[in-house]
């Protein structure tokens, strides 16, 4: 497999399992450099477990993920942690430090990775938190925060290291409108400051599909489609369709797999 | 300043610790800072130890001089030798000096008593003391008067 | 026949299970001492602020339990040593009890109940709270970060924790003792000191604390970190601490003391 020097990641044949469930069978997928690429799905079909795929806090059973063109099975630990320090991380909940201020949260990557000096430090830190329209809040602790404030915090400190590619794991789930839009506006306006290259896992199909420049619909451990947003929009595929107009039964079936119904009421008590 | 109350009490926790073991040293064992812990060895032969255990004390003129470290039973001589640790300071035990197995009270712990000798020669690190006399065996001790009042009687 | 074959599969089961966890417990060990001292940012302000967490919060139960203990051996050693006229020995009893064994095990299951289980349920929600991945993605390890300070701070609290529970345990004894039932201070110091060998019985004690410290932190720190990221899961693991590690040291301290007094 020669690899494309515009993606960032590539991923090939990618099977994980946790014991005997499998999540992904034979996954492939490629994240285009500088933009934005949206992987959708039904709950559960395992998207943040992509995430810590590609973040390789997880081992693949089979096949490669491939980022910036290194192998990340072949890399060794203090290799491992300086791709790290490029990537960022949103999480689902934040993931705040509580045992720091919200100031010394995105202060953390800084601290460890750059040995700036502390007035350098500072000065970064209050334009990330400025970004995110939150300087004001610079001292209080995470426990002080609404989530969506928290939410703000994290991908400040996400992007304190002015990182090559960012994940968001569900960056919009559980966000009052007001928090969402301001999210996406945020979402939008650093893949332009930064010409970042972003990945976001999310089932939010509206507010994704508006930022997305490639979208993958990920069901039963596989990708069942991919495009442009709006070529999926109007694919005639029944399960792209399903998903994309959320009908609530079809080829992603709504029951988790049973015996047959009247099998499974009848048989006890026969 | 919240850090430095952090640091303030941390120190102050290492110096009650380090305090208390002071003090667990100096007042509760007794642990003299003078001795300098430096000990010699010195073996001794006995033909019957009784009860006598490791780490019982060995007194001279009733004052603890040092401790048993290790008995074994020596197959050559079929004896019981006894291993003795002793104070670096107490050098000056003559070489004809005698060990004995005696007991605090009449029922309690067995030690080890030396008496002073003599010479003017010392015992040395890894010495035998070969003058010694056996533990007070009390059913041996019963034994022997009830043959005795037995005898008499006749 | 076939209930045979279910226990033994069970049993098996069982078997692979628990080495498994004494591998990953083994390796979680391993790396955190390994990984303990070098890496990114200073160590040693993570250490002191565990310390602080995890020892002299403690201190105060732990001085409180020393100095009811050390009054009560006074006088239930009274009650039963003036019956044979040996009142004054209540000094070495009360001594040669709390530096020996009650010092150690005692700080050890009252440590691992006020500061263990704090440990398990800090780590267990850093967990859930994707805490420890985040770490992980800015590229620190929170073994290093997370684990190791703590559970060096353990390692070091406890025998500081113990030395002070003996001290002022003894201190409850000699006022008991002297104060109240009226035993001559000269012979209950006396006997005391008489009777408690520094290279034996102080150091074995401490001995023994250092070795239920390492035993506590760890399993503390291990079952926050293997605990499942639910509420139900964490609280699961904060019991299970407790548990194993009192356990843990009421069994190591049979064998520490058949090692160290029993000359086996």
């Amino acid at each position: 497999m020669t690899e494309n020097k515009d993606n960032f990641i590539e991923i090939r044949g990618l099977s994980f399992g946790y014991g005997n469930k499998v999540v992904f069978d034979g996954v492939d997928m490629d994240i285009p450099r500088g933009k934005v690429t949206a992987v959708m799905g039904p709950s559960g079909t395992g998207k943040t477990t992509l995430l810590r795929l590609i973040g390789a806090q997880l081992t693949p059973d089979a096949g490669t993920v491939r980022v910036d063109g290194q192998l990340l099975s072949s890399l060794r630990r203090d290799e491992l942690f300086h791709l790290r320090a490029r990537m960022g991380m949103l999480f689902q909940s934040g993931a705040l430090f509580t045992d720091m201020s919200v100031f010394d949260n995105v202060a953390f990557p800084l601290r460890v990775h750059t040995g700036l000096a502390e007035s350098m430090i500072r000065d970064i830190v209050l334009m990330k938190l400025q970004t995110v329209g939150l300087r004001g809040a610079a001292s209080l602790m995470p426990a002080m925060l609404s989530g969506g404030m928290a939410r703000r915090v994290a991908l400040a400190r996400a992007t304190a290291l002015d990182p090559d590619f960012i994940m968001y794991d569900e960056p919009f789930v559980g966000q009052d409108p007001i928090a969402m839009g301001v999210l996406v506006n945020l979402l939008g306006s650093l893949k332009k400051a930064l010409g970042l290259t972003s990945l976001i896992v999310s089932h939010d199909l509206a507010e994704t599909a508006a930022i997305a420049d490639v979208l993958y619909i990920l069901a039963n451990g596989s990708v069942i489609a991919s495009g442009r947003p709006d070529e999926l929009q109007n694919s005639d595929d029944p399960q792209v369709t399903q998903f994309m107009k959320g009908l609530p039964d079809g080829p992603v079936p709504f029951h988790y797999p049973a015996k047959d119904y009247s099998e499974d009421m009848l048989g006890e008590s026969a | 300043m919240r850090v430095r109350t952090i640091e303030i009490s941390v120190g102050l926790f290492l110096v009650a610790g380090l305090l208390a073991l002071a003090m667990l040293a100096l007042k509760v064992s007794g642990l003299s800072v003078s001795a300098g812990g430096g000990t010699y060895r010195l073996y001794a032969e006995f033909d019957n130890v009784g009860a006598l255990t490791r780490r019982a004390k060995v007194s001279m003129a009733g004052v603890t001089v040092g401790r048993v470290v290790d008995i074994e039973f020596d197959k050559n001589t079929y004896m019981a030798r006894v291993a003795m640790d002793l104070d670096a300071d107490v050098n000056t035990i003559p070489l004809d000096s005698s060990a004995a197995i005696l007991t605090t009270g009449l029922l309690g712990e067995k030690f080890v008593g030396i008496s002073a000798g003599g010479d003017d020669v010392f015992l040395k690190d890894g010495d035998l003391v070969e003058d010694t006399q056996s533990a007070v065996v009390l059913e041996e001790l019963i034994g022997r008067f009830l043959l005795n009042s037995s005898d008499g009687g006749d | 026949m076939n209930w045979c074959t279910e226990s033994m599969v069970s049993l098996g089961r069982w078997g692979v299970d628990t080495v498994r966890v004494m591998g990953r417990a083994t390796l979680i060990l391993f790396l955190m001492l390994s990984r303990g001292g070098g890496g990114q940012g200073a160590f040693f302000p993570l250490l002191v602020r565990q310390v602080y967490v995890v020892g002299v919060l403690s201190l105060v139960i732990i001085a409180v339990a020393g100095l009811f203990i050390g009054m009560v051996l006074a006088l239930q050693g009274y009650n039963i040593l003036v019956g044979y006229g040996t009142e004054q020995a209540v000094g070495q009893l009360v001594a040669l009890s709390l530096v020996r064994e009650l010092g150690p095990v005692v700080t050890a299951l009252l440590f691992a109940g006020r500061a263990g289980s704090a440990l398990t349920a800090e780590i267990g929600l850093m967990k859930t709270t994707d805490q420890l991945a985040s770490l992980e993605m800015i590229g620190v390890d929170p073994l290093r970060q997370i684990a190791a300070p703590r559970f060096l701070a353990g390692v070091i609290s406890m025998p500081i924790l113990a030395c002070i529970f003996s001290m002022v345990g003894i201190l409850g004894g000699a006022l008991i003792g002297i104060d109240w039932l009226g035993i001559y201070d000269g012979s209950f110091w006396g006997n005391m000191e008489q009777a408690v060998s520094f290279a034996d019985d102080v150091m074995d004690g401490l001995i023994k604390s250092v070795v239920f410290g390492v035993v506590v932190s760890w399993i503390a720190v291990f079952q926050g970190y293997e605990s499942m990221p639910t509420s139900e899961g964490i609280s699961l693991a904060t019991t299970r601490t407790v548990v194993y590690s009192s356990l843990a040291v009421l069994a190591l301290d049979l064998f520490l003391t058949a090692v160290m007094f029993g000359d086996l």
